[in-house]
């Protein structure tokens, strides 16, 4: 992946040209920067590459999908029959909390992280992001801040293999796993109720925070200010623009999560009343401060899927995506509009007529940019020259299942039916609709259709077709049935169950589902891992797309593109290759300097682990674990440190002379 | 926190006229207004709901509160100084001028540790009841702000004495710094306002 650099010069060259020599450089520190270094390791762990912190971002993601895969496996696997007794009551909490949080946090937000990444600098023709470090600092971040969620499981695991105990100094780790559920409702996740795992969730999500907010600040940078010369915004990628929605969306958004886990924290930690109701706080600002947030969350991970199809549907129909004006624009306004809906999360509360009422009408007026795109993409195929290719498959199953958990959004928009089906089976069927049948598909269309430019290698035979069949099939048979489980009131969150409570059949039913379900997903694995061993080179585009980052290599140098190219048109490699002969690509010529490369740093890494011991000790020091509060200090030096040394360092950089013929 | 990708704005990049630095902290800013947003509606949520539980203008003192409002503006004035003299590449008086701003950002954290312990001695703790949470995480949210503020200045202010530093290259950055500054005295105005005066009315 990293073979880039013209990195022999032969010592006879006559031409004094010094800068094919590449050594790494001492940065403004006098330490050696660790650039073009012999160690893959160093590489990938210093690397400011935006296409290898976008690789690394799906993997560890995918890492995680199969995590939390496994923990819903082990639900359905206690729901199987009734009152089964495969885990307590206490663990299956522990498994619920930790798959929302893992899926939404660990798996789809940076898998859409990852296509962000690599896609976004090539999309709009640019080197690289603008602030090539804080990427950097971001996927560290995202990865302590994993890492510190998690750290219950595996003290768990210790606590089995008898290594740990909840003794001595460590008497206060009791309920070491999350157990609060993925929102975490107050006063739940009080001291009373829970224990040091829900400080875990707390810390976790706070560091994934500082991770998320910073990498959509800086792709909002890049979007706005990075554009090749002709790139206007109305000629970029859909799925470039998307990004750019959500990223406006993460930043306006995660604050308010931000305060409300700080106001809880503040609970746990300093007895304060927030949500303390003896105390006269109110446990229904936390609903309302997390759904400030978490209904734009639910765009936040829906968007750039929608982004994904726009560019699949196009691509395989041979025709320009439908009304690309008009699908901008309503991924906008379904940005403005996922602030305005929050309170249909809590219909049952009690808001009041006025507020229930408008909260309604909101939520289905958010139906509308949301159908007006679903018609875009069936009139981007209409009367398309269609191929069935795997990606195509896939996004043509995403409008499919996707339009199905919208019709099941509408219905709770309905308040009146929103109070019936709240906390049931029914709610759950929706989202899973949305998320699994809709943006997971999505993502998988996305990841068949870009890996032949991630790895240059193409997909093998039509193992595809059968990854499509299982997992399309097995969500709807893990999912569907789970729409009358909630009419029949099987609630949410069910430990166990009753024979004669009618629930029996279905609950099997799913449960096979999600077996054939994951067989699916093992089984894109093994596409994924056929391919990256053996595919055969794919070439520079092998879909004979439309938008500009196939009009690089595959996979595509350190530097994108040689010479920076010059936009025509939208859907600029399409027009390229098929336009009129003034609507070509063209490159702006090289000034003769070479092209500057940012350099490679070990600041970010040094700040991004500094939130590890923060995170741990925080938390543990609260449990009353002795010398933590130290741990945490020397945490918070340490991101003080990585910060200092690396506004000290100085962004660096070195000029790359590539070949002519690489253009 | 000098860092630029590619170096070459000058390819004629189809970029808005603001600097990727400068664009980067109005972004921060506008997630901050949500940050503090969130903060200061939590405490006026909870004032409306228990508005007998607690009387603050026995505690509050407008004449020292008043007196940090206005050294903190002025410390905002003396910013905008700095960043004026950094850009005509005036170092002598952009030291003397951050020096002021970070002189006054201690004088309004002195008076904020006071007004706290005084508070405290009064009886008001995080956990009396929901104004003292409310009240001690919100303004010290923003006290935490004007310490990094100041810890950033006292960075600058040193870094100004290596010699790196000169109108071309760092204009920039002392104006991101001033932009952050000027932010945080913003919301304190709004903080004053909304929590202070507003209970004397």
């Amino acid at each position: 992946m990293s073979q880039t650099q013209i990195e022999t010069p032969s010592p006879t060259t006559t031409q004094a040209q010094p800068a094919h020599v590449l050594k790494p450089e001492r940065s403004r520190l006098g330490l050696m920067r660790p650039d073009h270094s012999k160690s893959v390791f160093i590489d990938w762990l210093t690397t400011v590459d935006h296409k290898k912190i976008g690789i690394m971002y799906g993997a560890i993601a995918l890492f995680f999908l199969f995590i939390g895969g496994l923990e819903a496996l082990i639900i359905r696997t206690q729901l199987i029959i009734p009152e089964n007794d495969l885990i307590t009551a206490q663990r299956y909490n522990q498994l619920f909390t930790m798959h929302g949080t893992t899926m939404i946090f660990l798996a789809v937000m940076p898998l859409n992280s990852a296509f962000f990444n690599y896609l976004i600098p090539l999309q709009i023709g640019a080197r690289d992001v603008a602030f090539p470090r804080i990427n950097s600092l971001s996927l560290w971040t995202f990865v302590a801040g994993a890492l510190v969620i998690n750290f219950g499981w595996l003290l768990q695991a210790l606590e089995m293999m008898g290594l740990f105990a909840a003794s001595g100094p460590t008497a206060g780790m009791t309920d070491m796993v999350p157990a609060g559920g993925w929102f975490g409702y107050a006063p739940l996740t009080s001291k009373d109720y829970t224990g040091v795992g829900t400080d875990f969730w707390v810390m976790g999500l706070q560091i994934l925070g500082v991770a998320s907010l910073s990498s959509s600040m800086n792709f909002i940078v890049t979007i706005l200010n990075m554009r090749a010369p002709g790139m206007k915004m109305m000629r970029m990628p859909v799925f470039t623009w998307m990004s750019l929605v959500v990223a406006f969306l993460i930043i306006f958004a995660f604050p308010a999560i931000t305060i409300a886990l700080g106001q809880l924290m503040f609970d746990r930690v300093f007895d304060t009343n927030f949500f303390n109701v003896a105390g006269g706080g109110q446990p229904i600002l936390w609903q309302h401060l997390f759904w400030i947030f978490g209904h734009p969350e639910v765009y936040i991970l829906v968007l750039p899927a929608m982004g994904i199809i726009s560019e699949v549907l196009p691509a395989f129909s041979k025709k320009p995506l439908f009304g690309y004006s008009i699908v901008v624009f309503s991924g906008a306004v379904i940005g403005f509009l996922g602030f305005a809906v929050w309170s249909h999360h809590m219909f049952t509360t009690g808001l009041g007529k006025v507020a229930t009422a408008a909260f309604s009408l909101l939520t289905m007026a958010i139906a509308v940019p949301t159908g007006v795109k679903i018609f875009n993409w069936v009139g981007t195929l209409w009367g398309g020259r269609v191929r069935f290719t795997a990606p195509m498959i896939f996004s043509l199953g995403f409008v499919w299942m996707f339009m199905m958990g919208g019709f099941s959004g509408i219905m709770h928009a309905a308040a009146p039916a929103d109070a019936q089906q709240q906390d049931s089976y029914f709610v759950i069927a929706h989202f899973h609709y949305v998320i699994m049948g809709g943006i997971f598909l999505a993502l998988v269309s996305g990841i068949y259709y870009w890996v032949p430019k991630v790895f240059g290698k193409m997909w093998k035979g039509t193992l595809s077709n059968w990854v499509a069949v299982l997992i399309v099939v097995g969500l709807n048979v893990t999912f569907f049935p789970m729409h009358f489980l909630g009419l029949l009131g099987m609630p949410r969150r069910t430990h166990t169950y009753l024979e004669g409570f009618g629930w029996a059949s279905y609950n099997m039913v799913c449960t096979i589902g999600s077996y054939i379900l994951a067989l699916g997903i093992l089984l894109l694995l093994v596409d994924l891992i056929r391919c990256l061993r053996s595919g055969e080179p794919a070439g520079d585009d092998p879909w004979d797309a439309r938008t500009l980052e196939w009009a690089t290599t595959s996979p595509p140098q350190v530097y994108n593109f040689a010479q920076t190219p010059v936009i025509p048109a939208r859907d600029a490699l399409w027009v390229h290759k098929h336009g009129p002969e003034n609507k070509k690509i063209t490159y702006e010529a090289d000034h003769g300097h070479g092209i500057h490369m940012p350099s490679n740093s070990w600041m970010p890494l040094i700040a991004s682990v500094g939130f590890v011991p923060l995170g741990l000790g925080m938390t543990l020091m609260q449990a009353g674990v002795p010398y933590m509060g130290y741990v945490a200090i020397f945490g918070l030096i340490m991101i003080t440190i990585g910060l200092i040394l690396w506004a000290i360092e100085g962004p660096g950089g070195y000029h790359l002379h590539p070949e002519q013929e690489n253009t | 926190m000098s860092e630029n990708a590619t170096a070459h704005q000058d390819d004629g990049h189809a970029s808005l006229i603001i600097d990727n630095k400068k664009l980067l902290m109005w972004l921060f800013l506008g997630s901050d207004c949500m940050f503090f947003g969130t903060l200061i509606s939590t405490h006026l949520i909870y004032r409306k709901l228990y508005p007998e539980s607690f009387d603050p203008t026995t505690l509050f003192s407008l004449e020292l509160t008043s007196f940090s409002t206005f050294i903190l503006l002025m410390s905002s004035f003396l910013m905008a100084l700095a960043v004026s003299a950094m850009h005509k590449g005036e170092l002598k008086s952009f030291r003397r001028n951050v020096l002021g701003v970070i002189f006054f950002g201690l004088i309004f954290l002195g008076c904020q540790v006071y007004e706290f312990a005084h508070f405290v001695h009064a009886g008001l703790t995080l956990s009396t009841n929901t104004f003292g949470s409310t009240f001690y995480m919100m303004t010290g949210t923003h006290g935490v702000h004007v310490a990094i503020g100041v810890f950033w200045l006292i960075c600058m202010y040193f870094y100004s004495h290596t010699g790196k530093m000169d109108a071309h290259e760092s204009a920039v950055d002392v104006e991101i710094a001033g932009l952050y500054w000027h932010f945080v005295d913003i919301v304190w105005i709004v903080i004053f306002t909304a929590v202070y005066l507003i209970e004397f009315i």
